[in-house]
């Protein structure tokens, strides 16, 4: 099976007036098609960067991105994106928000399709009669549902999610995790998440990789051995009780809080 | 417009003429020091056809500079929004072409155009005005949060359609802001103008011939037709202002 996502011996260093800034050395990571995988990490360990690295707004020192057998150049329309920050455009209507990259990609839906996969994906994530609301009449949660929205409405082959729940409250959080398998098997996408919420991480994801700190290699990858929807009680059992304490620890390691294992 | 909305600055308007008849007659100073609002009637009676001609005068003047100001303004504020090296290097000639009192400058500009008195009239006040402009539209696009860059970008978006759908639309706000500033700015140029080199145009030539012919009420009277045009200018940018931007007023409640 092809990975869709393929990330080989990536070094990536931002220019910074003290010279190179090394972000990312040696960063390996690969998702199959469909597949979601989490990544982990400390803070400011270029989890961001590699988001960037994948949409093709940042290109490789060294090292190679692969989408789909392709290798990532510059950005292209097979990638959708959220933020931390939902990004909404104040001057648009919620819809109008949610078909924005239909304006930007080259796509066979007639306006009146455009309009009705917008309102259809509005409806899946429960924000059927708001489409004509400006965002700022919308709580954050909602916000950031119709972002995703936004992210999914030209079907993009990868989704990237930049820490999409960071801002919300713990409740409206677990409801967007469930909001989110409920798209996934609809709107069938492989995703990258990237998150600091360890719960979030195996609740969402088949796969969690942890970074380690700057500059970030891969350094350890826990498999939850579940793919697809799975229950919010699913967090509560003695499995995922023991996956969350062995990622504290890898990001103890990572954070070099911790003594890494011997190599065996 | 509700009558409320009519009613209450109208009704400040009355109290603030009240306040300065019961001053200038309680002090009783008489009209050489300062005329009364019953003193500007008569004025406004008599001169009534020249305040409309140099009225109009005045008001296109302004009118045409602050346009030139505005597009130049916003050309010269993406010019530096989008590249440091140019905000580097423009923002301390600009501050300093700022700082220059206009007033100096007018005597410059009549000796440099000798006879093109609208020119010269329309050049000074888009001089004093294209300032706010510039730096509000820089400031937006620079300040512009990367993400909303990325949202696009990601797509493939070019950098054009990105100022069209996102940058634009967003500096919206500053710039209405700016342009608020400007009008009033704008007005001050044209009238520099008219007074300082006086060429028999404009309200402030009637200003200057009021005082000439020691016509103290005819000199408040242009006074107060100037707070009127302007007042006027000023509620037109906020139409606009409604009209463009209105989906940044947060909904009262």
């Amino acid at each position: 099976m092809t990975n869709l996502i393929e990330i080989k011996g990536v070094r990536h260093a931002y220019k910074t007036a003290n010279g190179p800034l090394p972000v990312l050395d040696g960063l390996e990571l690969s998702v199959p098609e469909g597949g979601f995988v989490a990544v982990v990490g400390p803070s400011g360990c270029g989890k961001s960067t590699l988001t960037k690295l994948v949409a093709g707004l940042l290109k490789p020192d060294e090292g190679e991105v692969w989408l789909h057998g392709e290798k990532v150049k510059s950005p292209r329309s097979t990638v959708g994106m959220a933020f931390q920050n939902p990004v909404m455009l104040e001057w648009r209507s919620i819809l109008k928000n949610v078909m924005l990259p239909l304006e930007i990609v080259p796509t066979k839906l007639g306006r009146k399709e455009q309009e009705e996969r917008a309102r259809y994906l509005l409806a899946l994530v429960g924000l059927e009669g708001f489409e004509d609301k400006r965002p700022s009449e919308l709580s954050g949660g909602m916000r950031q549902r119709a972002s995703l929205c936004r992210a999914l409405v030209h079907s993009p082959e990868v989704l990237i999610l930049d820490e999409p729940f960071g801002a919300l409250d713990a409740f409206t959080r677990e409801d967007l995790w469930q909001i989110m398998h409920q798209v996934k098997e609809k709107e069938p996408f492989t995703g990258v998440l990237i998150t600091h919420d360890l719960r979030e991480s195996i609740y969402l994801a088949d796969q969690v990789v942890v970074l380690s700190g700057r500059p970030a290699r891969t350094q350890f990858t826990l498999d939850t051995g579940i793919s697809g929807a799975r229950d919010i009680e699913h967090l509560y059992t003695p499995q995922a009780a023991e996956m969350l304490a062995t990622l504290r620890h890898q990001i103890e390691i990572a954070q070099g809080r911790a003594p890494a294992e011997a190599p065996a | 417009m509700t009558f409320r909305q009519i009613a209450v600055p109208t009704l400040a308007i009355v109290i603030f003429l009240a306040l300065w008849e019961a001053l200038v007659w309680v002090m009783g100073w008489p009209n050489y020091k300062m005329a009364s609002p019953s003193d500007l009637l008569p004025a406004y009676e008599r001169y009534w056809s020249l305040f409309l001609t140099m009225g109009w005068q005045t008001l296109w003047r302004t009118v045409v500079g602050l346009l030139i100001a505005v597009v130049f303004g916003t050309a010269l504020g993406m010019v530096m929004g989008f590249s440091r090296t140019m905000r580097d290097a423009l923002y301390p000639l600009l501050v300093g072409f700022n700082a220059v009192p206009k007033a100096t400058v007018v005597p410059i500009v009549a000796l440099m155009f000798v006879g093109m008195h609208d020119f010269n009239t329309v050049l000074i006040a888009f001089m004093i005005s294209f300032f706010p402009i510039a730096v509000s539209v820089s400031i937006g696009l620079s300040t512009l949060e990367p993400e909303y860059r990325d949202i696009l970008r990601s797509l493939g978006a070019s950098q054009s359609t990105i100022f069209w759908k996102i940058a634009l639309p967003k500096t919206l706000p500053e710039f209405f802001g700016a342009l608020k500033v400007a009008v009033t700015l704008a007005f001050i140029g044209t009238n520099l103008m008219e007074i300082v080199s006086p060429h028999g145009r404009g309200l402030g030539a009637l200003f200057d011939s009021g005082k000439t012919n020691s016509d103290y009420p005819l000199m408040f009277a242009v006074l107060i037709a100037l707070a009127f045009l302007g007042i006027v200018l000023y509620y037109v940018v906020v139409a606009l202002e409604k009209i463009f931007a209105g989906w940044a007023e947060r909904p009262q409640g």
